[in-house]
């Protein structure tokens, strides 16, 4: 057996909703939408290549960052633009496009990356638009074409609240994996690393995968957090740059390289209290949920989230998949009164801490709610952050470091290191309802506006 | 309860901004919120949030010193029972000391709050829940006979200037209970210390029985009179006169238990000041140059205010030291002050508020090289 780096800190919130191991073909979405907020680090306005009314092809481009015109988010179906929806301050939300159900898709270059050279890779992945899907650290943000990263990291699993299986989502496509990975690695001088779940034996697409260093985990989440990972593995120095992808967008690169084509088609699971059978669907990016939860959605009042309960975003029951989705999550909202619910012995309630007594039924699954359970305070309790952040870092001190907007301070607290979603436990777990992850984020900018 | 929220809901908007009310909308909101957890819900970042919350956690810490309370009470009238030479029931005994240490409490509540609601309501804020633990805990660590207008001075300057000059709970140096008693202590030094004060009735003289001391333990070892020492096990258990809550060493463990199994209390720092406490008592044995010296090291720990100091009071989150390394080394360094002080120094028989008012203040400078370590660490690593 190979060294496994065991992680203690960290929280396994048990939800009720798994998704059953079953894969049902999804009815095809009417409507498909690429939204300028999934991509951290997107300008909020960004430039539009088509008008409403515009005929496009999977692979056409959509819209394109100005400071960053290579960089180009591509329609994931062909039909016509419907819909430019905009929020506050004229902010791009979704570009919506409607499905002829055609599939007519534009041509990219075909071939084995092992023979192409790094220009033809990027260049193909730029216009492809499953460039996005290479995130940097620091900041995690959409990767800079023009950096030669010192590794790539990719995590092959998720331990968030009712993920998907990836070994599962995976399975099958163990060709094109190892097509994704030999163009990945044309584009770093260094290695790739995929970190491993140990607990389960290893799925054949990473042992199999040439040209990668496997690395075995085991522990609560975040120990699936490729942040986490890197950690442990060779942390971020100041000045260096780490790309992070996940394993199913891999497989995506891999088949530009194969079809010639962006084959945005990916396994969604579908899971959450809500959902009357949880099930894994084969769908596509950006696609609505609407087909998914038709007739398969408990009555009542529901959060819609695409993504995990941590770190996902709120859709409608109409929304659409988000770019870095593997998940489509339905849980109750929260909007109620308690009577002196903050005094209960709480059995039906959970809680990183053993402060309600459902901690003596450890094994059961839970129905969580959306309400913030309580007020917003300064901090208070120390040593929270801490159990659930398996990282060298001082959560509440960075943190810190950045609402007082210390740019120096944050540097050497170890902010080049982090991303939202490694502190989204945090962020759960705070007795004082810190928003941390929208506090990290604006350190980020903060971080990228100073440095330039 | 659908009653009692439609009658919440239908007196809110009097509370709201434009409301007849408007002035007291912190007050309204605590509450309200005290009723019923809001109807807020996430709006970003995560979608679920933990359980926990601030009501939650500090009535654990309540519920945690409420065995320390009842056999305070208890204490209360059973000394002074004993020094006035009355045979009396348990029973007798609580309600005598329930009546007694009542009206403390209500005060430290009734002024504490009161100005946490109207600085709330001047800042803008929510009431924050930390008085709750300070006003049960400020009865805890005052002689039952301490007269209630002090009580109310002492903690409105607790309130005031340990914690509302600093910005609230969560931004305080000091330990607001302790500042309180620190207060009393250095204001009214007739009424904190010598050895009358300690057992309700005692000051007055009336009917006490000859000869009778109410000398706290400490009391008699500084002095020297070790013979009037009660035994080992009446300081465990807590029939022996002191503050209102801190006599008894069993009591003081059930709310350690309480604190230590929900993860509220920092087990780190009740071990840490107990090591520091025992260590500081060896070395003493070692010197052995006076009588006190030469007590048994862990007898400090079940004297005075240690036991008490080292589970409620050293633990507070905002004034302990912030990181889990520098917890340690607070909480050792406490220990080792509390019985240098108590030992050292005659004019101060109680040596633990003052080490852990001490140890709040230099709790930041603690973390300070902790974190300095870990940036050490990082810029050791860039360079590499």
């Amino acid at each position: 057996m190979p060294k496994v780096i065991r992680i203690k800190k960290g929280l396994d919130i048990k939800l009720k909703g798994n998704p059953e191991r079953i894969i049902i073909q999804a009815e095809p979405s009417e409507f498909y939408a690429v939204k300028p907020p999934d991509y951290p680090g997107l300008s909020p306005l960004p430039k539009l290549s088509i008008k409403i009314g515009s005929e496009v092809k999977t692979g056409s481009p959509l819209f394109y960052d100005k400071y960053k015109p290579d960089i180009l988010f591509t329609s994931p179906v062909s039909g016509k633009v419907v819909a430019v929806n905009r929020g506050e301050r004229r902010r791009i939300l979704e570009v919506v496009i409607e499905s002829d159900q055609k599939n007519e898709a534009i041509t990219f270059q075909k071939g084995d990356p092992k023979t192409m050279n790094r220009e033809e890779i990027v260049n193909n992945l730029l216009k492809s638009g499953v460039w996005p899907f290479i995130r940097q650290r620091p900041f995690h943000i959409i990767a800079d074409p023009n950096d030669d990263p010192r590794t790539i990291f990719i995590s092959g699993f998720d331990t968030a609240p009712l993920a998907p299986d990836l070994d599962f989502i995976l399975n099958g496509d163990e060709i094109s994996f190892q097509t994704g990975i030999d163009a990945l690695s044309q584009l770093t001088s260094g290695k790739i690393h995929i970190g491993v779940n140990a607990v389960f034996p290893i799925a054949d697409v990473f042992t199999k995968t040439e040209g990668v260093e496997l690395h075995y985990f085991r522990g609560p989440h975040p120990t699936g957090n490729v942040g986490v990972q890197i950690n442990h593995i060779d942390p971020v120095k100041k000045g260096e740059v780490v790309w992070t992808i996940n394993p199913q967008d891999v497989v995506v690169i891999g088949k530009i390289f194969e079809k010639g084509v962006f084959n945005p088609t990916r396994l969604v699971a579908l899971t959450g209290s809500e959902v009357l059978k949880p099930r894994y669907y084969r769908t596509k990016l950006g696609a609505s949920v609407k087909p998914l939860l038709k007739d398969n959605v408990k009555e009542g009042n529901n959060r819609y989230i695409s993504g995990n309960v941590l770190t996902g975003s709120k859709i409608s029951k109409e929304g659409f998949i988000g770019f870095y989705d593997s998940q489509v999550t339905v849980i109750p909202e929260g909007d109620h009164y308690e009577f002196l619910g903050w005094a209960l012995p709480g059995l039906k309630k959970f809680s990183g801490s053993r402060t309600f007594f459902s901690f003596l039924t450890s094994n059961n699954r839970y129905t969580l709610h959306t309400n913030l359970q309580g007020g917003r305070r300064a901090f208070v309790l120390t040593g929270q952050y801490e159990k659930v952040l398996p990282m060298d870092i001082y959560p509440v001190q960075l943190l810190k470091a950045i609402l007082v907007e210390d740019i120096d301070l944050m540097e050497n607290l170890g902010i080049y290191e982090v991303a939202e979603e490694d502190f989204a436990l945090c962020e759960y777990v705070c007795t004082s309802k810190t928003e941390v992850q929208s506090i990290l984020r604006s350190g980020f900018e903060l971080m990228q506006k100073e440095l330039g | 309860m659908k009653s009692l929220r439609k009658f919440v809901d239908k007196i809110k908007p009097h509370f709201s901004k434009g409301g007849k009310f408007e002035k007291l909308h912190s007050t309204f909101e605590a509450f309200e919120s005290f009723l019923f957890v809001p109807n807020r819900v996430t709006t970003k970042g995560a979608h679920i949030r933990d359980a926990l919350d601030m009501k939650r956690t500090m009535i654990i810490v309540v519920a945690a010193a409420v065995p320390a309370l009842l056999f305070g009470m208890w204490n209360t009238g059973y000394q002074h029972n004993l020094s006035i030479g009355m045979e009396a029931t348990i029973w007798e005994n609580f309600v005598f000391g329930f009546l007694k240490v009542l009206p403390i409490i209500v005060v430290s509540y009734v002024v504490g709050l009161g100005i946490e609601f109207a600085v709330a309501q001047i800042r803008g804020h929510e009431v924050n829940e930390g008085f709750l633990v300070s006003g049960f805990l400020i009865p805890l660590i005052v002689p039952v006979d301490v007269p209630l207008w002090m009580v109310a001075l002492a903690t409105a300057f607790a309130v005031i200037i340990g914690k509302e000059v600093f910005g609230g709970t969560g931004m305080n140096i000091l330990n607001p209970a302790l500042t309180a008693r620190a207060f009393l202590f250095f204001a009214y030094p007739g009424w904190m210390s010598g050895d009358t004060i300690w057992i309700q009735g005692l000051k007055s003289g009336e009917g006490v029985i000859d000869g009778f001391s109410g000398a706290t333990p400490l009391a008699n070892a500084a002095a020297g009179l070790f013979e009037n020492l009660p035994s080992t096990w009446e300081m465990f258990l807590g029939t022996i006169p002191g503050s209102i809550g801190e006599t008894s060493v069993i009591a003081i463990l059930i709310g350690a238990v309480i604190l230590i199994a929900t993860g509220i209390g920092s087990w780190k720092i009740m071990l840490s000041m107990a090591a520091g406490g025992l260590v500081m008592g060896l070395l003493f044995n070692l010197i052995a140059s006076n009588p006190f010296m030469e007590i048994p090291a862990w007898h400090h720990l079940i004297m005075g205010g240690f036991a008490f100091g080292a589970v409620f009071m050293a633990t507070d989150p905002v004034t302990a030291a912030q990181t889990e390394r520098g917890k340690w080394i607070y909480g050792f360094l406490a220990g080792i002050f509390a019985v240098l002080i108590r030992v050292i120094n005659p004019a101060y028989p109680e040596g633990v508020m003052l080490a852990i008012l001490l140890m709040n203040v230099f709790a930041p400078l603690i973390d300070h090289y902790v974190i300095e370590a870990n940036i050490k660490k990082r810029r050791l690593r860039a360079k590499s």
